[in-house]
């Protein structure tokens, strides 16, 4: 399996294939139509921002790339494997090609940061102590929250929580990065502070990185195409400066952030925001 | 209608939870045999199942131990019989009540805290942080807490097994004044080795219910700080009526 993935990176045959692709991918719970047949693809090396209005699915649809979620139908194919076809065990080896950054950085709180980050250098690396005490202080200096490897993470600020968590989905050099809101409730300062160390972390990695945010700011800065999701479709989606130009009436009332327009008037027809 | 609704759809949540315990079980047997064995996690949840458990299953059995004494001595002052005590003590400690007491209380501490503990990792988006860490969250999280308390529980109830009958003889002999050495004959005259034996493998089913109950609970977690009160709750209320359910068809089964 594991030449297997190292193949996959170097296999010329696939280089034109999109890293990530999402086929008619539809998830309803409850009843209620979440995704509804959306299609995505993402080169190598590509950075696409999600925006939309909350409870569209943006999560869901970043929980359906790493294969967290299960879709009703449809397909989450990376570098031309379908996620689903792979069996219990080698899935999850299969996830070690992903880094997912969560909300509230979702550390495990009965560990210090060090423990942490050393988590899946100890148990998917298998690396010595000397290594993984490297990797954490070398993890720990990209996200530039050097020195708290003691700390336990009901001692950290929102936005350090973030960064760990950062540092921890970046600690098994991932070659797919998944952030899930890393800004929102952080004050602006830290915000951009965030945003900063995506694009670092982004250009010395060189890795694929789908992004979840409200803030165009810190969209444009992040994304080589920003997608708006709504009613669990991709609306519309185009490189930054192209997207914040956009006449689409749904891309244009997201940007302006009005309470007026056609988003609204489809939830109003619908019965309420979900 | 109300009510065959009502019925039908408490039956039908009973199946998918029963459902849900068998996979669950299926589940936590078949990552338990497959490498890496995490050691160090099942030694800490064997502390906590088992060390720490040790003060509350200590006075369980005692106390246990001593009311069957007080009361059978006083029943069967009646009849003269009170030389039996001591093995109306031993049986039924042994049989029945260290097992299901020391299973109920473990229930209540331990089974609880393990909903608590996945129910909150599960709305704080830790469990989806393993998965995504290419951590098999079965392994990692519920085998060993399982393991721990199969193994645990029925050394516990050894110890209440001895507690109680330690508690026995103090209120008999000290107490009520029973002759010491016909209550200590007694007491073991009649035991035999299947009525240990029984207990120990009633424990370590108990062990492996209440385990699994509290850490499904948890694991299905929805919702808030809210779904993880329900959870907890149901863990120690289905946990306990789990053990009591099985306790009949066990010994059924055993003896």
């Amino acid at each position: 399996m594991a030449n297997e993935l190292a193949d996959a990176r170097i296999d010329p045959a696939r280089a034109s294939e999109p890293k990530i692709k999402l086929v008619e991918i539809s998830k309803s719970f409850n009843g209620k139509v979440v995704l509804d047949r959306l299609d995505l693809e993402i080169a190598a090396g590509e950075s696409v921002v999600l925006v939309g209005p909350s409870g569209t699915g943006k999560s869901v649809l970043l929980k359906h790339i790493i294969g967290l979620i299960r879709p009703d139908s449809g397909q989450v194919v990376i570098d031309g494997t379908d996620l689903w076809s792979l069996p219990d065990k080698e899935l999850n080896a299969f996830r070690r090609r992903f880094g997912m950054s969560f909300q509230e950085g979702a550390l495990f709180d009965s560990m210090s940061v060090y423990d942490n980050i050393a988590f899946p250098l100890r148990r998917q690396a298998k690396k010595s102590a000397a290594e993984v005490r490297a990797r954490v202080a070398e993890c720990l200096e990209l996200v530039h929250l050097e020195g708290i490897e003691k700390r336990k993470p009901a001692e950290l600020s929102g936005g350090m929580r973030r960064r760990v968590g950062f540092a921890r989905a970046i600690a098994l050099e991932p070659e797919i990065l998944l952030f899930d809101e890393p800004t929102t409730g952080l004050d602006p300062i830290m915000s951009d502070v965030i945003d900063t160390t995506i694009v670092e972390m982004r250009e010395r990695l060189r890795c694929t990185t789908v992004t979840i945010t409200h803030d165009m700011e810190s969209a444009a800065k992040i994304g080589d195409r920003i997608a708006l999701i709504f009613e669990g479709k991709i609306v519309a989606i185009d490189a930054p400066e192209r997207f914040l130009k956009s006449d689409n009436p749904m891309v244009r009332q997201f940007v302006e952030g009005r309470a007026d327009g056609p988003m609204t008037q489809a939830e109003g027809a619908r019965g309420g925001r979900a | 209608m109300k009510i065959f609704e009502a019925v039908g759809s408490a039956v039908t949540r009973l199946l998918s939870e029963l459902g849900r315990f068998v996979q669950l079980l299926f589940r936590t047997a078949a990552w338990a045999v497959r490498p890496p064995y995490d050691v160090a996690e099942t030694v800490r949840q064997m502390v906590r199942v088992g060390v720490d458990s040790i003060p509350v299953v200590f006075v369980t059995g005692l106390f246990t131990g001593m009311v069957i004494s007080l009361q059978t001595y006083t029943g069967f002052a009646r009849f003269h019989a009170e030389s039996f005590v001591g093995s109306v003590v031993a049986l039924s400690v042994t049989r029945e009540l260290a097992p299901v007491l020391a299973a109920l209380m473990v229930t209540g501490r331990v089974g609880s805290a393990m909903a608590a503990e996945l129910g909150t990792m599960r709305v704080t988006e830790q469990i989806d942080a393993l998965v995504a860490l290419a951590t098999e969250p079965i392994q990692y999280l519920i085998v060993p807490r399982v393991v721990a308390a199969t193994i645990m529980l029925p050394l516990l109830v050894v110890m209440a097994d001895a507690v109680g009958i330690g508690g026995g003889y103090l209120v008999a002999v000290d107490l009520l004044g029973a002759n010491p050495v016909t209550y200590v004959h007694n007491s073991f005259q009649f035991l035999g080795v299947n009525d240990l034996t029984s207990g120990i493998i009633k424990a370590a089913s108990f062990g492996l219910l209440f385990s699994l109950i509290g850490c499904q609970k948890g694991f299905y977690t929805e919702g808030g700080a809210e779904g993880v009160g329900i959870s907890t709750t149901r863990a120690v209320v289905s946990g306990s009526l789990a053990i009591l359910v099985a306790d009949f068809f066990l010994t059924k089964l055993l003896f």
